[in-house]
């Protein structure tokens, strides 16, 4: 990954390319992945999806892995409220997603840099829409902070 | 879990040009070589096909693979065919991973990146199956029956096809009697069948087989369980005649205190009358009557004579205290066949429908030439008139972006049906206002080419307003012309409006019943466009006919039919096999803190007094995963998706 740090630890770099690491579930937004694909809907190169069966199994650790290991974003992928393949799951990461990221914010994580988003398997217009805007968003905001990386190394050992 | 001495093969797929065009393969599977525990790395044209598989089985049995990595398509395309050569090779099929690099990279990506992302992602994969163990499918038997939901032409030739094949049958349609949208054509495209008579026998067939069990008047209130085994609710609602006792002599009607029908007839849009106790239509199945509560005396002030009780006689098949009632079933797969609705043409102001009476939509055309319907198959306006011009205008609700975008794919078909028919019953001249002529089908452009050679007119252009010609009656059609380049304006007596299908308005409560998708225009999603046009997402459950989509009458029973067999197919499995992607407890671990028991929304967790322990009922698990991410201590714990998997994809993508 190229990469230049500024002093302030933020970079500014135009050739900085995020990587993003993304956890979609498998009934709606891994579908409207694999749709867009079908479809040729070209879009940033810069989403790694790990595919879970529902949005609901995304561990708040599995993000704050991420981001220890240098993840510039982390995007979770689940089906809009009313259309869990498992009834609720997608509630529940809901749920988590708003405790996690004020937690990741007193970190100093940007809250750009972690989102949740319902995107159904016929939306793959709206799947790329979103990762170009979040592609984007982070792009302007620089590789994650190596200090607030390292600081979530050292907290995030409950593993 | 211990990290076992694993050694992997890795397979990456050009897919032709589909990733080799976009991903440097050859550098791919130079670096798949490099990765820890990778034995072999190969490369091939197409890895599901036999020779590719063959690469796997053998690379198994000579150089002791334990794990197996492969670089294609999606999972959702084939992970199911390499997991299967895994089986066939004697390793554990769970034991196989793979990484999609087609539908989630080269289709989507360009230049370097492509193939910088493949590495990520098969690094990704390449670390986590290091970790994944050998598990086994569960066996689930499968209820030997099947609800199809919708009478329809689909519902019913899914339902006479797997009854016929022995399967019981259950068969729920919300109107009082099945036949769907086809009992209201007059003739079908392009051979003019009478829909009537090719109809008719298969709706007594399906009330005379005994395979099948029709709920008429009813609906599916909810839906639990899965594949092989559905619990469904069904809610019978009561039309005050007793099936049962009901012979269908329709002595009552004719007895009914309202000597003349009063009430719009729903068969026929309206365009007649009907007394409050009523057959829905001549030929309706079931032949039993049924009684409208809003419109029956008896029912409004409870002081009617009740002739239609006298009527009836000892037969005693009216019962005014009728109640709902809740049926409950269990049945192994579901059809759903719920179909479309027409387009709302008054939702297009400029055409007048609703203003003007003599504009009206091609379904009331087809209950106005239809020998049962309201004129007795005479095609007059209004005010009695038979009308000397009648202008059909194409698209109405179809190919508009103010409305619907999508191609109704039938209504160019019934427009050169309704043409020639009315053209043969009232010598009118016809005119046919149309954006393109879509004419596709085993005899459709012959048909066309009848039609317009039997005089029918066809002006190339959107009819841009429908407004009164000078006194006459007769009403004005603007349109550009867009082959002589001219605005015109044509004088006609009716308006007929091609309206296009759409969803269902509920179709989105259904789906979400029965845990199906739909399409971004709201069809009921398939599982795959092309190769699983009739299964969806949700196993067991299937589609037929045009809650999927338009498509006419003979697309509709091939689909029918797939569905059936796929339905077929599935029961007589007698049992399947389900994923072990199912969570469980390491009973040692946990605290019995029950935060995991509420949180399961098919109540497979339970708390074990006598241990303090949560305890994973696995047949009710369907493998979600929920409870293994709200486990405070770690103790929940997922096959398929175990927490060391998940964290090694990650570090491998960050690696």
């Amino acid at each position: 990954m190229p990469e230049t740090t500024a002093p302030n630890g933020q970079s500014q770099a135009a050739d900085f390319e995020p990587k993003i690491v993304a956890f979609f579930c498998n009934w709606c937004t891994y579908l409207a992945a694999d749709l867009a694909g079908t479809s040729r809907l070209r879009y940033a190169p810069n989403v790694r999806v790990v595919r879970v069966m529902c949005s609901g199994r995304v561990d708040p650790q599995f993000v704050l892995e991420a981001f220890a290991q240098g993840a510039d974003g982390v995007l979770i992928g689940g089906c809009h409220p009313g259309d869990c393949h498992y009834q609720e799951g997608n509630y529940k990461a809901l749920r988590r997603y708003h405790l996690l990221r004020r937690m990741l914010e007193q970190m100093g994580v940007e809250p750009e840099r972690f989102r949740l988003e319902w995107i159904s398997a016929s939306e793959g217009e709206r799947l790329r829409a979103v990762v170009n805007d979040m592609v984007e968003k982070v792009r302007a905001l620089g590789p994650l902070r190596k200090n607030a990386a390292a600081q979530l190394l050292e907290e995030a050992t409950v593993r | 879990m211990t990290q076992p001495s694993a050694r992997i093969g890795v397979y990456i797929c050009h897919c032709g040009t589909n990733i080799a065009g976009t991903v440097d393969v050859a550098a791919l599977r130079e670096y798949a070589a490099t990765l820890p525990h990778v034995v072999v790395a190969r490369d091939y044209k197409y890895m599901c096909s036999d020779p590719g598989q063959e690469l796997i089985k053998t690379d198994i049995a000579e150089n002791g693979l334990n794990r197996v990595v492969v670089a294609a398509c999606s999972p959702h395309l084939h992970e199911h065919t390499f997991r299967s050569a895994c089986e066939e090779a004697g390793l554990n099929p769970y034991l196989c991973h793979m990484v999609n690099i087609r539908e989630h990279d080269s289709w989507v990506h360009t230049g370097p990146a492509a193939t910088e992302k493949a590495k990520d992602l098969l690094r990704a994969a390449v670390q986590r199956v290091v970790w994944n163990e050998p598990l086994e499918r569960r066996q689930i038997p499968i209820r030997q029956s099947v609800l199809v939901v919708g009478g329809g032409i689909a519902g019913i030739h899914a339902a006479l096809t797997l009854a016929n094949a022995g399967k019981k049958v259950y068969l729920v349609e919300r109107e009082p009697s099945i036949g769907g949208h086809m009992a209201m054509f007059d003739k079908t495209f392009p051979t003019l069948d009478c829909a009537a008579c090719i109809l008719t026998p298969k709706m007594t067939a399906v009330k005379s087989n005994p395979n099948i069990t029709l709920w008429t008047y009813s609906e599916v209130i909810s839906v639990e369980g899965y594949v092989g085994d559905f619990r469904v609710q069904v809610r019978r609602k009561p039309r005050y005649v007793i099936e049962d006792l009901c012979v269908g002599c329709l002595e009552c009607v004719e007895a009914c205190v309202y000597k003349q029908p009063k009430f719009a007839d729903e068969f026929n849009l309206g365009l007649s009358k009907r007394k409050p106790i009523y057959l829905p239509f001549p030929q309706a199945v079931p032949q039993v009557v049924l009684i409208d509560p809003e419109t029956c005396i008896e029912f409004k002030s409870g002081k009617c004579k009740k002739t239609c009780v006298e009527a009836c006689g000892e037969r005693n098949a009216i019962d005014f205290n009728q109640k709902e009632t809740i049926e409950t079933i269990e049945v192994g797969a579901i059809i759903l066949a719920t179909g479309y609705q027409t387009f709302d043409a008054s939702r297009i102001s400029y055409y007048g429908y609703g203003t003007y009476p003599n504009v009206y939509t091609a379904l009331e055309v087809e209950r106005l030439i239809n020998a049962s319907g309201p004129t007795g198959g005479e095609l007059v306006l209004r005010d009695g008139r038979k009308p000397r011009t009648v202008g059909i205008i194409h698209c109405v609700g179809s190919r508009d972006e103010h409305t619907n975008r999508w191609c109704s794919r039938v209504c160019c078909m019934y427009s050169l049906k309704l043409a020639h028919l009315v053209k043969e019953r009232t010598g009118a001249e016809v005119y046919n206002f149309y954006i393109d002529m879509r004419t596709p089908g085993k005899g459709f452009e012959e048909f066309y080419n009848r039609v317009a050679e039997e005089g029918v007119h066809f002006i190339r252009g959107k009819v841009a307003d429908v407004y009164p010609a000078n006194g006459d009656g007769q009403l004005t059609l603007k349109v550009e012309d867009t082959l002589l380049g001219q605005v015109r304006k044509i004088p006609v007596d009716m308006v007929i409006l091609a309206v296009g299908l759409e969803p269902r308005a509920d179709a989105t409560e259904v789906r979400r019943m029965f845990n199906i998708s739909c399409s971004s225009e709201g069809w009921f999603l398939e599982r795959h466009p092309k190769l699983a046009p009739v299964n969806t997402f949700t196993d067991g459950i299937f589609l037929a006919g045009c809650c999927q989509g338009p498509k006419d009458i003979p697309d509709t029973v091939a689909q029918a039919g797939a569905a059936a067999a796929e339905a077929f197919q599935l029961l007589d499995l007698s049992a399947i096999e389900m994923e072990p992607n199912t969570a469980y407890v390491l009973e040692g671990v946990c605290s019995g803190c029950k935060t995991c028991v509420g949180l399961c929304p098919y109540n497979a967790i339970s708390f074990l007094a006598d241990k303090h322990v949560a305890h994973i009922n696995e047949a009710l698990c369907k493998g979600c995963g929920t409870c293994v991410a709200a486990c405070p201590s770690g103790s929940i714990r997922q096959h398929l998706f175990e927490d060391e998997q998940i964290f090694e994809e990650v570090h491998g993508i960050m690696a």
